[in-house]
């Protein structure tokens, strides 16, 4: 109990950030943007597939910077959504012959209502307990992939191999530069879609939750509601990039969603967190105000593609056959 | 009938493994209030130590003491490096902390030893049990070794003076400081402890999951699970939590038909 107690009387310490710190000027941005525009262009086909790998694992760490950033929770089992997400993918266009841009909606949907429905339980969790459950979610879940009953489905522990898509209309462009541009849209999407709503009114109130949950349900924000939408939106973001990661992969399999994908993009978070904030005594400060500027998703967006560049160098292409 | 029996008494063994598992989580829970994350890597560390000064030549049993004193001290210096920093800092920091020192363990067992899977031998062998066909000698030995860790510890707390301070360091800091315990060192204590228990959990279950850098990730869910079905914050409900879990997890995996399980 003491735990919590602390939570709550902690949490309002969070002091109001400097504004100029937390954000990057819009001429930065675009340039950053111009950056990721031009980059695949003069990079071989390999350092493409990097990159694409690298924005789909900056889109699940955003995902999980809205969970633990905007409403003040936070997730060991993000690996599980991202799972769910890429074998969503997976199954509809191979068993199902779905266009792979229809699959992510899907994806992110089912996801959406596979973290809706696990923020439930999850609710009634705080502090260690929330880790410990959402830990043996990310454990539990290469296992669960791997059940007979879905066998005929998921492919077991084979997994399954998902063919690439051509770019359409006939551009002149290879597989993989394609979906590197599908993928940069896809994220910049979600990307506008996070600031919003950490702006709307849903944000405020994600915010309220995490700074004093007592003080926000007075205020008459239904704090059960908002607490399973941020881990139901955080996951449909999770799945989409795993959708997206099991196309750019190619392949789909219960032992590359293990607990250590999750612990990368924990870190992901952390460091993205870090650097969004030059004061590195306040890591926790930053972290809670990091998404609440919109600015600070920008240069967010780098230190996970760092880290994710060094665990998809690293971890993924292990997975990938034919890599 | 048989069937049930041997499974039951195969459940209890690793359900000893779950309960010191349990047992290290509940004393560094009660100490810090913070769950170890990273229990399970540093139990597989020690282990590797274990395995380590063995394929060096040295006897079983004095490997297993020296990996004890070493988990021991290596508890101790995590304490005093890395979260005694933390310990007014939140919980997010904290779990942060756990995961980065889980993944750290991790990658240095497998740069060090490297991640192919390794025999691990058994002081115990592994023939019937007196003669019976029930319970293996190692199995055997897994509870023996648990349960005399058990009453060591239960006489450790309630008959001396170091366990009693402990446990009021653990009850409440500020009264115990009041006293004249050096709270701040008994958490220390603990973390040895917790890591030396861990580490004899390490070295009873290598031989039946096999030594490599992964082996204890679903040990240590269990442990999770056995601590808080024991309340977190009680070592025998943590004990008593162990052994359910290992005698369910065993006729689950006996009853529930396999094409469920695959």
């Amino acid at each position: 109990m003491s735990a919590i107690q602390e939570a709550v009387t902690e949490a309002p310490a969070v002091e109001a950030v400097p504004k100029r710190a937390m954000t990057l000027g819009y001429g930065t941005s675009l340039i950053m943007l111009a950056l990721l525009i031009i980059a695949p262009l003069f990079v071989k086909n390999f350092i493409i597939f990097q990159l694409t790998m690298l924005l789909i694992y900056a889109l699940a760490v955003l995902a999980l910077n809205i969970l633990t950033g905007g409403s003040g929770q936070f997730s060991l089992g993000q690996s599980a959504f991202y799972a769910v997400g890429a074998y969503t993918s997976a199954i509809l266009m191979e068993h199902v012959g779905m266009n792979y841009a229809l699959t992510l909606p899907i994806a992110g949907v089912i996801c959406f209502a596979f973290g809706f429905a696990f923020g439930q339980p999850a609710l009634r969790l705080s502090g260690v307990y929330l880790a410990l459950a959402t830990f043996a979610l990310a454990t539990a879940m290469p296992q669960l992939l791997k059940l007979g009953y879905f066998e005929h489905w998921t492919g077991g522990v084979q997994g399954l191999v998902v063919t690439k898509p051509d770019a359409p209309f006939g551009l002149p462009m290879s597989q993989d530069m394609w979906l590197y541009y599908f993928t940069l849209v896809v994220t910049i999407a979600i990307y506008i879609f996070s600031v919003n709503l950490l702006k709307s009114r849903s944000g405020r109130a994600f915010m309220a939750i995490r700074d004093n949950e007592i003080a926000a349900s007075a205020m008459g924000i239904d704090v059960a509601l908002y607490k399973t939408l941020a881990f139901g939106v955080s996951a449909g973001i999770t799945g989409v990039a795993g959708g997206l990661g099991a196309i750019a992969v190619q392949f789909v399999a219960p032992d590359g969603y293990t607990i250590t994908l999750a612990i990368s993009l924990f870190l992901g978070m952390w460091s993205a967190a870090s650097a969004g904030c030059p004061d590195r005594s306040s890591v926790r400060l930053s972290l809670s105000s990091c998404p609440t500027s919109p600015k600070a998703f920008q240069k967010a967006f780098l230190a996970p593609c760092s880290a994710s560049f060094c665990s998809s160098s690293s971890s993924w292409c292990r997975t990938a056959p034919g890599r | 009938m048989e069937l049930f029996t041997n499974q039951v008494l195969a459940g209890i063994a690793t359900g000893a493994i779950y309960a010191c598992m349990a047992l290290a989580v509940v004393m560094i829970y009660q100490a810090i209030d913070h769950l170890n994350f990273a229990q399970g890597e540093m139990a597989m560390f020690s282990t590797f130590v274990s395995w380590q000064l063995m394929q060096w030549g040295i006897p079983y049993w004095w490997a297993f003491l020296i990996t004890l004193a070493f988990s021991f001290a290596g508890g101790i210096v995590i304490e005093r490096l890395l979260f005694k920093p933390l310990a007014k800092a939140p919980i997010l920091t904290n779990v942060a902390g756990f995961i980065a020192l889980f993944a750290i363990i991790n990658s240095v067992a497998g740069l060090i030893w490297d991640f192919t899977i390794k025999q691990y031998p058994t002081p115990f062998g592994s023939s019937p049990f007196l003669g019976s066909q029930l319970i293996s000698t190692h199995q055997a030995g897994m509870i023996g070794v648990t349960v005399l860790l058990l009453i060591a510890l239960y006489f450790f707390f309630q008959f001396t003076r170091i366990g009693l301070a402990m446990r009021a360091a653990a009850s409440l800091p500020e009264s115990a400081r009041l006293v004249g315990i050096n709270t701040s060192w008994m958490i220390a204590l603990g973390w040895g402890m917790a890591a030396a228990i861990g580490s004899i959990a390490g070295i009873l279950i290598a031989p039946v999951v096999f030594l490599e850098p992964n082996m204890m990730g679903g040990v240590l869910i269990y442990g999770f699970a056995a601590a808080v079905l024991g309340g977190l914050t009680s070592p025998l409900g943590a004990v008593v939590g162990g052994f359910l879990v290992g005698v369910f997890e065993n006729l689950a995996g006996t009853y529930i038909p396999v094409s469920a399980m695959s």
